[in-house]
């Protein structure tokens, strides 16, 4: 077959099968990358499965991924119905503090803040979980707003922050590690030692490091100006700070790619770096970079919630599922379910996130051992 | 002084009268000791560095003043004479001369420090000499004003207070010499900030290296990280019961480390015998009920309030600030402080009981002497007159379940009111200073007063006087940046007043306390009390208005 059937994947299956006599039951061809054991889908025949399709019916296969990924549409849509439950259900602005608030339960009015009327009388404890399908079901925290309606945009806003993280992630770790491994010499030098530096750092230490320097002042990048208590503010921070975890690996996926038949071939027959780049690499690497969205996003999400529990992701009253956490760590003693609820959330969606991301890696690149961190 | 960490709360005091609120645990007084045995104190972590010269917590401050003596002191009782201040390392109560600026101490002979060594009067000149060597947190606001101090703050390392602290060595005496005269002056030398050490003692914050003192125990060893010991002091001999009284237990240790949660449930079980830190919101019920005879609560002469940046838009309009002080729903922030029995609403600066205090509140739906509900009315016409709705605002808070608690409730006030409000906790270990430099340009923040000594002074002049402003600096404890010239003259008449006519001075300090309170450089919210959680087997449990536990006075069973 010719050095140019090899390297372009766009080139007519038909022209393609002319080159080479295939048995006809063929459904579509393998070329194995050698330096990383991942396999590199080039080229089918006309009709035959292509690879994402291929990917797609081996993750339709694996019902834990499906069951994953269910559960994650149902905290999404959930998450993103928090304004129609705040005013249909709980009827009640989650972020108003309602200290003197009185609730009807079972004909009899109570406050939302109670008051200990024994002993001592010494102080006040929320209003426990109701179980019905109404105001206060999953009872009120300190500042007697409803935990539930606050759960729900705490799930707004995590899922935010960990998707809008993820994408600063990936696209930065994409853009470095490829430019970085594609061009090698001094550009791969330089950038590896940027990452080296960062790598350095342990996650959190950096996380919170930049988090208690930018939190009470604004970043300025040109024209962009990230103000403090901005969403934007841990999504930046979070973006940054698992870069090095993605792009090296990458980096090392694109060095293992140049030394591929197809590219060498491309390189022989002449085709330009960038087409090489965008025709021969991109697409190989894309896939791998699937593969970590899931496992990004629920790495995003436990360093979302642990810098708001730690007074420095999103601030108040706005509400996080790490907030929410911190709000119930002063009521573990009298109402856990304040804390609970969000650290259970917390853990169904990483717990779905990981198990959809295995099926995504069996799917698309199973022979990869990825590891973030 | 401020509260815990930082300032400390510590002495805050008391009410003078119904000290004992609800004191099912103290009182005891009567009682006959028991020495010997092991007190075993809780507290989240250590106070910092051990030097009493410098080390400014309530944490700390309250085993000071067991391990050192001043010159005098406060009486340590369990009732309101536990403000008055006696002889204590001095013979007698000096009487003021040349009209108020001038004391002349004699000391008292035969006490040794715990090294053995005696006391001397070239140790009373050394200690104070040190205090601005080592730059003492209080020695511009409490010590400025004796002779030799200016030119000692300016260029402390080569302080000699010459002609301001004049010690005669043959005839045992010290004589202290004041630019003018000070009412408060024995007040301001009884707190551990004007303890005595050996002249010998390093000329540097100490750390955790122990200095010898002249109190009943010694530190025998102290790791931040978890203990400090304290054992009796071998050369101790009680020399004025209510100066100094003698211990009962033999040891005292105390443990750091253990969170608020696990600190209650061991002081429940027996396990410790007292926690420093406030019991968590979420066992106050508790408390109040299965382990009511191990609670004591005690009313502070203090305020948690909230000061507003009178040099910073939008509060450097009058209008704003009292709107903020109308809107306040001060009965609803109790609540976030666990109720009316823990704290009640206020909204001057003086606390009650307190000397010069006379009930006041302008800024409540029927003004009068005590705040009844929140006027929203009248504060949002005051905003829509300044014409400030609209703008921007930051509350700076400590990063507590308390103090952030109150913030978010502000937040939603001055949201109320028109402003778009963030709000951004801080490390409590570094807010108190943060919101005092202007650097910072801290609009509002939610901040906590207790008294260092027990006089409208502490109050008024050190928190609203001019002097107390200090831009730029992390030590400006007028955080609000308030300075009315004309106020500041009327604090100046009340001091004089004071050494003249005591009566006319309370008068005028009282009118002092209704002009800031009119001009609302802050918003008092309320006066807190005291929780103590004791184990059962501790007794005699004396909680000093000055002090708080008189932890030398109780025994163990």
């Amino acid at each position: 077959m010719s050095d140019q059937a090899l390297s372009d994947p766009r080139r007519n299956d038909a022209q393609s099968s002319a080159a080479v006599a295939f048995p006809a039951d063929l459904k579509f061809i393998l070329i194995m990358d050698n330096s990383i054991g991942g396999q590199v889908l080039v080229r089918t025949r006309r009709g035959a499965e292509g690879p994402w399709r291929t990917a797609w019916r081996k993750l339709r296969a694996d019902r834990a991924a499906i069951m994953a990924f269910g559960v994650l549409v149902l905290i999404t849509a959930a998450s993103l119905a928090a304004p129609l439950y705040a005013r249909h259900v709980a009827q009640t602005d989650p972020f108003a503090t309602n200290l003197n608030g009185e609730i009807v339960i079972d004909g009899q009015t109570r406050q939302v803040l109670e008051p200990s009327t024994e002993g001592l009388g010494l102080g006040f404890t929320p209003l426990g979980p109701t179980w019905d399908f109404g105001p206060y079901m999953l009872g009120a925290d300190n500042q007697g707003r409803d935990v539930a309606a606050r759960l729900l945009y705490g799930g707004r806003n995590s899922l935010l922050i960990a998707g809008a993280a993820a994408l600063i992630c990936l696209g930065l770790a994409t853009l470095l590690g490829v430019v970085s491994g594609f061009f090698g010499g001094l550009v791969d030098i330089l950038l590896s030692r940027i990452l080296d530096v960062l790598w350095a750092f342990p996650v959190f230490l950096l996380a919170i490091s930049l988090s208690i320097v930018l939190i009470t002042q604004s970043i300025i990048i040109g024209p962009i100006e990230i103000r403090s208590g901005s969403l934007w503010l841990p999504i930046f921070i979070i973006g940054i700070v698992y870069v090095p975890y993605v792009a090296r690996p990458i980096r090392g996926h694109v060095l293992s790619l140049m030394q591929a038949e197809f590219v060498t071939a491309a390189i022989g027959i002449g085709a330009s770096p960038w087409r090489i780049l965008l025709y021969d690499i991109l697409p190989n690497v894309i896939t791998r970079v699937i593969v970590f969205v899931p496992l990004i996003l629920a790495l995003n999400m436990m360093t979302e919630s642990s810098l708001s529990f730690l007074s420095i992701g999103v601030q108040p009253p706005d509400a996080s599922w790490g907030t929410i956490i911190q709000d119930g760590q002063g009521l573990l003693y009298s109402r856990p379910i304040v804390a609970l609820a969000p650290g259970l959330a917390i853990v169904i969606t990483v717990l779905a996130l990981n198990i959809l991301g295995d099926g995504v890696r069996d799917a698309l690149d199973p022979k990869s051992s990825i590891r973030v961190v | 002084m401020r509260s815990r960490n930082v300032f400390s709360a510590m002495m805050a005091g008391v009410g003078l009268a119904g000290l004992m609120l609800m004191a099912p645990v103290t009182g005891a007084a009567a009682q006959e000791g028991k020495a010997g045995g092991t007190l075993k104190l809780l507290a989240n972590a250590a106070a910092g560095t051990i030097d009493p010269h410098i080390n400014y917590t309530l944490q700390y401050f309250q085993i000071n003043y067991v391990l050192y003596d001043g010159l005098v002191t406060f009486r340590k009782t369990g009732d309101k004479t536990g403000f008055e201040v006696v002889a204590d390392l001095a013979e007698s109560l000096p009487k003021p001369e040349d009209g108020g600026k001038k004391y002349v101490f004699k000391l008292r002979k035969g006490i040794k420090f715990a090294d053995g060594s005696d006391l001397t009067t070239a140790d009373v000149v050394a200690s104070f000499q040190r205090m601005f060597k080592i730059s003492g947190p209080t020695t511009g606001t409490l010590y400025n004003g004796i002779v030799g101090a200016d030119t000692c703050l300016k260029t402390p390392a080569t302080c000699t207070l010459e002609g301001g602290v004049v010690a005669d060595e043959a005839a045992s005496t010290v004589t202290f010499n004041l630019v003018a005269p000070d009412p408060d002056f024995l007040q301001k030398i009884s707190i551990p900030h004007a303890a005595i050490l050996p002249a010998e003692a390093p000329l540097k914050d100490s750390g955790t290296a122990p200095i010898p003192g002249t109190g009943p125990y010694m530190i025998a060893s102290y790791d931040p990280n978890s203990l400090l010991k304290m054992v009796r002091n071998p050369h101790f001999k009680e020399w004025s019961k209510e100066a100094q009284p003698a211990g009962y237990p033999d040891e005292i240790d105390y443990s750091f480390g253990l969170t608020d949660e696990a600190a209650v449930t061991a002081v429940e079980n027996g396990q410790a015998d007292w926690m420093f830190d406030p019991p968590p919101a979420d066992r106050l019920a508790e408390l109040g009920t299965k382990y009511a005879k191990q609670v004591s609560v005690h009313p502070l002469t203090a305020m948690w309030y909230v000061p507003m940046n009178t040099n910073l838009a939008p509060f450097n309009d009058i209008r704003v600030r009292q709107a903020v002080n109308y809107a306040i729903d001060r009965a609803a922030i109790v609540k976030l402080f666990g109720g009316s029995n823990l704290a009640q609403p206020s909204c001057q600066i003086l606390p009650p009981d307190f000397p010069s205090y006379a009930p006041y509140c302008p800024f409540t739906a029927n003004p009068g002497e005590k705040w009844s509900a929140p006027d929203l009315e009248k504060a949002k016409a005051l905003v829509a007159a300044s014409g400030t709705a609209g703008q921007e605002v930051t509350i700076i808070t400590e990063d507590t379940e308390v103090s952030k608690s109150i913030g978010v409730y502000l937040q939603d006030v001055l949201n109320g009111l028109g402003y778009k409000t963030s709000i951004k906790p801080i490390s409590q270990n570094i807010q108190f200073t943060y919101i005092q430099n202007t650097n910072n340009k801290v609009q509002i923040s939610i901040s906590q007063w207790f008294q260092d000594y027990p006089a409208p002074s502490d109050f008024l002049q050190v928190l609203f006087s001019c002097a107390s402003f200090t831009p730029g600096s992390d030590a400006s404890i007028n955080i609000s940046g308030f300075c009315d010239k004309s106020i500041d003259k009327k604090m100046g008449e009340a001091q004089a007043a004071t050494i003249a006519d005591p009566a006319k001075g309370a008068q005028l300090w009282t009118a002092v306390d209704k002009a800031v309170t009119d001009a609302a450089p802050v918003a008092v919210l309320f006066t807190p009390k005291r929780v103590d959680l004791i184990s059962p087997r501790l007794k005699n449990f004396v909680f000093s208005p000055q002090f708080y536990w008189i932890m030398s006075q109780s025994w163990v069973e």
